[in-house]
């Protein structure tokens, strides 16, 4: 019998066994920036409510959303989490495969922190030490040299002389994405990097992408797992400073000592307030094909953004979401149902 | 030259020490294994038996009437609309009274009092509200479990000086958590609901349990056993006894020892193109890894199968055949039950290979949050069609949670499964010293 053979009738056994695929319960993925707080919203609905615990898993927000467009059925997920917004190829694959009608939930903002061991040196960063940092090359006299930097004081003077470690969120996390833009790229404009490319000559979008280019020397490290593993990086490497997201920092005060951007420290209220510049909003995106068919699935949704849960005194805010100062907003596109794209 | 025979000469002295030096080495390689043995288990056992112990608060809670039944009808299903959010003040309130009824005098807060509970115990009383609506407007006294920092206290995890620096927790929560200890009030004691409990969200570590993961373990491996050792079995059996030696059965022989070494996640990638996407079987699903780690286990089934089909000496078929027993009497009537040990020995450690694998597991959606038991069936499910977890993959979804609290958690997870190798293992061995028949 042949391995093709075993295979076949493994699968005529099973088949036999499962006569029928519906499923009750709400199949969630995405991010693992948005999974504590998914966890969190799932294990109060299924207290509740009459409907089974939503099953949430975890994988980052592009494989998530990857899964999510994959199709409209019963074997494809309802909800995906993600720490950044849908990408328009993104929405293009989905309509391909048959998922037209998304509604996207807003549930709130995550700030970015910087943070090192607690027992190190102590920063104030503006964006412009990370670019300086962590650029791959940096444009002197209109030429760009490779970054050389090894210390922190070489950045800037008034940093200590710790040699420059980085633990930084791998790409396949929605947080990288945040980090290039409102940090990397911010400093290389600020920093009037980007207007001295320009005016050598180089187009826009180059200017950018070489602004945004990570150095791969070693000096910065891609952790393409969870925060856990920037702890632990650091714990081991004491020089090192890791991007978190505010909610990890919050547990996890006993360990880390998180530094200060543009002399604002991060908490919930200065992310509210917009003075920390390195936040970005959380989705979820909910497939609308799926509402009619999978009991609970609006009414998990709905209880998601509801005030008790998202809203400023919520168990959310408590773990460290900022919450959505429109939250009211939110909360009528999912109880409209209000699709992306149908224009209000 | 006369030499002694008693007295070595140059070269047994040479061949003795170079003897002996293989002999130091062969020792020094079991002393470094041991050592990392060692290391690896006292690092899991001080870091996760800690879980099997759990702090517990007994509070006497008023059941107000107006707090838990608004319309006063003693009806579930109204009751039912006060949900756990409600429930919190109530806890609050008993905590604060009972730490006043203690004589304990403290700066913190009502709601950092509250705080001390873990916010698992608003659904346990109001579980038992709904249950027995009866119980409204009585105090009744129950266990509750307390927050995770204060049990982490109890437990040596959380100190005064790291609470001071904590946000979630403070020195004097710890000091009136002491005191409530030496009033026997605040009670530690071991855990159960470890091995029962479903999964708990980051905020709930100390109600987080394994039931869900042992479940499903359960269930795949009940999935391995009933498919694998028919199918791996049977194969054996017809390569190794009645298969005409020829080409093509020496291609199947050498891809199978193949298949064998496949990295794991290459039947996780096959499991999710075949049956979820083709055979559209639920994801996360039992059902869907079990049919994985079948096709993982087989190829190691059918190994040993065949390698004790082997074993068994060729005059005992001859023998058979020669009394007049057809070819495949002499199979099942003498040379499998002279097999059957080593063929159960192999299907053991297949499953106990199978029960500790993780990434093919991570690509059919098993690493998730899932906290509803699995039904083994349900009609609109299937035959183990309902998402459930496993083992590993628990470990594994708690080591990435961010409260520290978690790290204790995976720890015992880790025991719980080393737990059950140990055990299948030492069957295996047990099996095969009891029955293996050497010739």
């Amino acid at each position: 019998m042949s391995f093709m053979k075993l295979t076949a009738t493994t699968a005529a056994i099973a088949l036999t066994a499962t006569t029928s695929f519906a499923r009750d319960n709400v199949q969630v993925a995405g991010s693992s920036t948005v999974l504590p707080y998914a966890a969190i919203v799932a294990e109060v609905f299924g207290e509740n409510f009459d409907y089974p615990t939503p099953v949430v898993e975890s994988g980052g927000s592009s494989a998530g959303l990857k899964r999510f467009c994959e199709g409209v059925g019963a074997n494809t997920i309802d909800i995906a989490n993600a720490s950044r917004a849908i990408r328009p190829t993104e929405v293009e694959v989905c309509a391909a495969n048959g998922v037209t009608d998304i509604i996207e939930v807003r549930i709130g903002y995550d700030g970015i922190v910087f943070a090192s061991d607690i027992n190190g040196n102590s920063f104030e960063f503006t964006p412009e030490d990370w670019y300086k940092a962590l650029a791959n090359e940096h444009f002197i006299d209109g030429e760009l040299v490779a970054n050389t930097f090894e210390t922190w004081d070489q950045v800037n003077p008034d940093f200590p002389a710790q040699p420059i470690q980085a633990f930084i969120p791998g790409t396949k996390h929605g947080t990288r994405e945040v980090f290039e833009e409102k940090v990397i790229l911010a400093g290389c404009e600020e920093g009037g990097f980007f207007q001295a490319m320009l005016d050598a000559g180089v187009d826009e979008d180059t200017a950018e992408g070489k602004c945004m280019a990570i150095r791969t020397d070693g000096r910065s490290v891609d952790i393409d797992g969870d925060y856990t593993e920037t702890l632990a990086r650091i714990e081991a490497d004491t020089n090192g400073i890791g991007v978190f997201g505010l909610s990890f920092y919050e547990n996890n005060t006993d360990k880390l000592q998180v530094a200060t951007m543009n002399g604002i420290v991060p908490t919930t209220e200065s992310i509210a307030a917009a003075e920390y510049p390195v936040s970005r909003p959380l989705y979820f995106y909910i497939k609308a094909a799926h509402i009619e068919v999978i009991p609970g699935l609006k009414d998990y949704a709905e209880f998601f953004v509801s005030d008790d849960i998202a809203g400023p005194d919520g168990p959310l805010a408590e773990y460290g979401l900022v919450s959505d100062p429109e939250l009211l907003k939110v909360q009528e596109t999912v109880s409209n149902e209000i699709v992306m794209g149908s224009g209000s | 030259m006369k030499t002694s025979l008693l007295a070595s000469d140059a070269r047994t002295k040479k061949r003795n020490a170079a003897e002996a030096r293989f002999k130091a080495y062969g020792l020094s390689a079991i002393v470094v294994a041991m050592l990392a043995l060692a290391i690896l288990l006292t690092s899991v056992l001080t870091n996760g038996l800690s879980s099997f112990q759990q702090t517990f608060i007994a509070l006497p809670v008023e059941l107000s009437a107006e707090r838990v039944d608004k319309q006063g009808n003693r009806d579930p299903a109204e009751m039912a609309k006060t949900t756990t959010i409600g429930y919190a003040p109530l806890l609050r309130d008993a905590i604060v009274a009972e730490v006043e009824r203690q004589g304990l005098t403290t700066e913190m807060s009502d709601k950092d009092l509250g705080d001390m509970i873990s916010k698992e115990a608003a659904a346990t009383v109001r579980n038992r509200v709904l249950a027995n609506p009866d119980l409204v407007g009585e105090t009744v006294t129950f266990d509750l479990l307390a927050a995770g920092r204060i049990d982490g206290y109890f437990k040596g995890r959380v100190t005064l000086e790291s609470a001071a620096l904590d946000g979630n927790t403070s020195p004097e929560a710890l000091m009136i958590a002491q005191e409530l200890a030496d009033a026997g009030v605040i009670e530690t004691k071991f855990n159960w609901n470890f091995f029962t409990a479903p999964d708990a969200s980051v905020q709930r570590p100390e109600a987080a349990g394994l039931g869900v993961a042992i479940l499903g373990s359960l269930y795949m491996m009940l999935v391995v056993l009933f498919l694998a050792l028919p199918i791996g079995v049977a194969s054996s059996i017809y390569l190794e006894e009645f298969a005409p030696k020829n080409r093509i059965t020496d291609i199947i022989e050498v891809n199978i020892s193949n298949l064998a070494a496949v990295p794991s996640i290459v039947y996780g990638i096959l499991g999710l193109a075949i049956f979820i996407n083709f055979m559209e079987f639920n994801q996360s699903s039992p059902l869907v890894g079990g049919l994985v780690l079948t096709l993982m286990t087989l190829p190691t089934i059918i190994i040993s199968t065949r390698a004790a089909l082997k074993s068994v000496p060729p005059s005992i078929r001859d023998a058979a055949l020669g009394v007049g027993a057809s070819k495949m009497q002499s199979v099942f009537h003498h040379v499998l039950p002279l097999a059957a040990p080593g063929i159960l020995t192999g299907t053991i450690i297949g499953l106990a290979q199978a029960l500790g694998e993780t990434a093919p597991l991570l690509l059919i959606g098993m690493v998730a949050f899932v906290r509803e038991y699995p039904a083994a069936y349900t009609p609109e499910a299937g035959l183990f069609g309902e998402a459930s977890t496993a083992l590993p993959v628990q470990v594994f979804n708690w080591t990435q949670r961010s409260d520290p609290a978690f790290v204790e958690r995976a720890s015992g997870a880790i025991i719980t499964l080393l737990v059950f190798l140990l055990i299948m293992n030492a069957v295996a061995i047990y099996l095969r010293r009891r029955f293996e028949r050497r010739w």
